[in-house]
């Protein structure tokens, strides 16, 4: 998935691949073709260019029940919340 | 305390129109994030993992009750109703919205409070003793100086772009509460045999990937010259601190490549050059500084009356509070409360906005209004009648602040870790939480006594684990969390840096960890001795013992 | 587009500024660097026209400090905008050597910068800009309370308090 701040209030967001992005993790796009890798993260270092999100970044997830789940505690805890 | 006079409300108001300006430029894309990121980080602005994040300046940590009461309004009006107060004496709001952040400033402005320089390269907060001005060991009051630094650094023109951070603390007491040897800069105040008062100027001091003890640069100073001689630090520093590597900018980094005594002879060349210019401190602005911090009305009263210790034979547990709580006052009949923020369940050092002005109407009745924030995340009242003793730890308990736990093992200073933080390695605040639950009994912890537990997320030591007397250092290892413990550090007057005990420990095994290092020390311990001492006494082995069984074979990390 | 303010007003460069592996011209204003000062420094001393140098960010002016009488501009060089040597270098060059000639600051310079350059001793900006003189103006009133001394002659707050009170 790709993962980022939104620009305005900060709020990590997930690219939904339309061009949109979401702050829930479940409406974000999985990309499991690696050949659509490239052209979505440069879409959404577009949108860094656009002044819509920051720091637009690839992360891995694993599909938990069909919801994805980002496989590094860091990006878990940016996509749930603190743990504590 | 301070006031702003018209020239500190304008330039603040100046500086957050500056600030307001730069955010519309930001958002409407004349200034890229790589440009703006310094910017923002100058006016306390970070983007952490979840938000942006906005640290608050409480200088020399003093705070007004109507202070506190502003950051209850910014707590529930744009964050989520609470605030994390720093090692910093800094309160953090953790939720903040980019495009609220100059209106945030505004209403800070409006009681005298900035965010100016809470972060960036340049320098920071001036930290000083919490107790500053009450404390009954204090030398000299460190305030006139601390708010003369802050003067002095408030948007220097020539050192806003500095290789790195830079952070200025005070003491004026022998019993060093501030810190002062792990700071760039640090200054002891004392008097010499003829009265005056005075600095010892330490440089090079601070934790971090590469932890220094500072060096006396200067013995003694006159007051005159404090700030030429700390601008002539500066630009020696400006000019040859490191700016290859960030992990190796910092003032401690040159001044230990090029050695205490180089460095001191281009200070000296360089104050020599300046000193008798106008950065030479007229008495006047000493002393007009000096009328704000003038003492409150104090009674006249006596110490220990009879009925406060008819109150401490019937109620064991205000009797162990105000031992353990409270520290000695200068005035008779006075005396400083302490108010440790270690709730348990509660990250160390948060507060909730109507604990904030809960805390504020105490202080207006109990304390001249006044708040301390000290370097271990907790608050004080510093100027409280020993006849309201009784009156203020109840109201204290009802708000669950009047825990017996200063100092102890409960009193932990901790990060925000990779809960928040976007440079932690590894959560801080579960490890602090569990090992609050594992020492929950006062008694046990009154009867470990002094064990200052230290524990930071990454190397960055914002949580001070160098100078724990346990440290906690959060590790990743291939996308596991690993906590490694340090024994012996301490931030006082014969500050050390901690000795590494072994391999890290995974989350789960670090409580009995420490319970087994508690153990081994009430088993070494000789009368009175704090686990410090007997740590310095025997050493590390009994300790690696323990936790390693000798074979080190949890040898994971 | 890259402008050039002096003293406050849009002004084209009157000096050439040659790189070092091209001839300079016979006569007219020239800026090199410092490596070609300390190289051709007899034949550029021997010239009738300004003169100035131009220093990277880890080249001190004590490396030009006996020539400061006979240059007329010192370029200080900002490599990035958070290099923050340069302010120093042009409070020594104004406040330690007295001098009095052109500092300018080429580079990576930013408007928010310019406030703290005119304080420390520039008064010329290369500014990459849709609206250089716009922008410039602004920085430059961006505050009138001071709380350092510098060479610039701007009254601090601290100054003002005690002068208010006679």
């Amino acid at each position: 998935m790709i993962i980022a701040n939104r620009l305005t209030d900060g709020l990590v967001v997930f690219y939904k691949g339309d061009g949109g992005w979401t702050v829930d993790i479940a409406d974000g796009l999985v990309i499991t073709d690696e050949a659509e890798q490239d052209g979505l993260i440069e879409a959404a270092r577009a949108d860094e260019d656009r002044c819509v999100v920051v720091d637009p970044n690839l992360i891995d997830v694993a599909l938990d029940g069909g919801s994805p789940r980002p496989t590094a505690i860091r990006e878990a805890i940016r996509a749930f919340g603190p743990t504590i | 305390m301070y006031r702003y006079d018209e020239f500190d409300h304008k330039l603040v108001a100046e500086r957050v129109e500056q600030f307001d300006r730069q955010v519309k430029r930001r958002l409407n894309g004349e200034l890229t994030e790589d440009q703006f990121k310094p910017l923002r980080l100058m006016n306390g602005l970070y983007l952490q993992l979840h938000a942006y994040m906005l640290r608050v300046n409480v200088p020399y940590g003093t705070l007004s009750s109507g202070q506190m009461r502003r950051f209850a309004d910014i707590a529930r009006k744009y964050d989520r109703g609470f605030g994390h107060f720093t090692t910093r004496q800094n309160i953090q709001y953790n939720w903040i919205k980019l495009e609220d952040a100059p209106q945030i400033l505004r209403d800070l402005a409006d009681v005298e409070v900035t965010a100016i320089q809470s972060s960036g390269n340049c320098v920071r907060n001036i930290t000083s003793d919490q107790y500053a001005g009450r404390a009954k060991d204090e030398l000299v009051d460190p305030r006139k100086f601390c708010e003369l630094l802050r003067q002095y650094s408030v948007l220097h023109p020539e050192f806003s772009y500095l290789p790195r951070k830079f952070k200025i603390a005070v003491t004026g007491s022998p019993n060093d509460r501030a810190a002062v040897a792990v700071h760039d800069i640090g200054l002891r105040m004392h008097e010499n045999d003829a009265g005056e008062i005075g600095f010892e100027v330490l440089v090079g001091g601070g934790l971090g990937r590469t932890p220094y003890i500072g060096h006396t640069i200067r013995a003694w100073i006159e007051p005159e010259h404090i700030l030429s001689y700390v601008e002539a630090i500066l630009r020696v520093y400006n000019i040859h601190g490191r700016r290859d590597n960030i992990h190796k900018a910092r003032i401690k980094i040159i001044v230990n490549q090029m050695g205490i005594e180089k460095y001191r002879e281009l200070v000296e060349a360089e104050w020599q050059r300046v000193k008798d210019g106008p950065l030479a401190v007229p008495d006047e602005e000493i002393e007009r500084i000096e009328r704000y911090f003038a003492p409150p009305r104090y009674e006249t009263l006596e110490d220990e009356t009879d009925s406060l210790a008819e109150k401490r034979a019937a109620h064991r547990a205000f009797d162990r509070w105000i031992r353990i709580n409270t520290a000695e006052h200068k005035v008779p009949g006075y005396v400083i409360v302490n108010v440790p923020l270690k709730v348990l369940g509660k990250p160390p050092g948060d507060i909730d906005a109507d604990t904030m002005d809960a805390v504020a109407d105490l202080a207006d009745r109990y304390t001249f209004g006044e708040i301390r924030i000290n370097h271990r995340q907790n608050l004080a009242f510093v100027d409280v009648r020993q006849q309201d003793l009784f009156e203020l730890w109840q109201a204290l308990d009802a708000l669950g602040l009047a825990r017996p736990v200063l100092d102890s093992i409960s009193d932990m200073i901790c990060c925000p870790g990779l809960d928040y933080c976007a440079l932690a390695n590894a959560r801080s605040i579960p490890i602090a939480d569990d090992i609050s639950r594992r020492f929950v009994d006062v008694d046990e912890l009154a009867d470990v006594g002094e064990l200052k537990i230290n524990i930071s997320g990454c190397m960055n030591a914002c949580g001070h684990h160098h100078v724990g007397h346990i440290g906690i250092l959060g590790v990743d290892k291939r996308g596991e969390e690993f906590f490694q413990l340090t024994l012996g550090g301490s931030s006082d007057q014969h500050a050390s840096l901690g000795d590494r005990l072994g391999p890290g420990l995974p989350q789960d095994e670090v409580p009995e960890a420490i319970a087994a290092i508690v153990g081994r020390y009430k088993s070494l311990r000789t009368d009175g001795e704090r686990f410090l001492d007997t740590y310095r006494r025997v050493g590390i082995e009994p300790f690696k013992e323990v936790v390693y069984g000798g074979d080190e074979r949890k040898a994971v990390a | 587009m890259k402008a050039l303010i002096r003293h406050g007003e849009l002004a084209d460069d009157p000096y050439a500024a040659p790189a070092d592996d091209e001839s300079l011209p016979p006569t007219g204003a020239v800026l090199v660097s410092l490596a070609r000062w300390q190289s051709d420094r007899e034949a550029l001393l021997k010239r009738a026209d300004p003169l100035g140098v131009r220093l990277k960010s880890d080249e001190s002016p004590e490396l030009i400090a006996d020539d400061i009488g006979r240059l007329s501009l010192v370029a200080l060089e900002f490599p990035k905008f958070r290099d923050g040597r340069a302010y120093s270098y042009a409070r020594i060059l104004r406040e330690r050597y007295g001098f009095d000639g052109e500092i300018r600051a080429v580079g990576d310079v930013l408007m928010e910068q310019v406030h703290f350059m005119l304080r420390t001793g520039f008064d010329a900006f290369e500014l990459e800009s849709e609206d250089p003189l716009g922008q410039f103006e602004i920085a430059k009133a961006e505050y009138s309370v001071w709380y350092q001394p510098t060479g610039d002659g701007r009254r601090t707050a601290l100054q003002l308090r005690h002068s208010n009170r006679g």
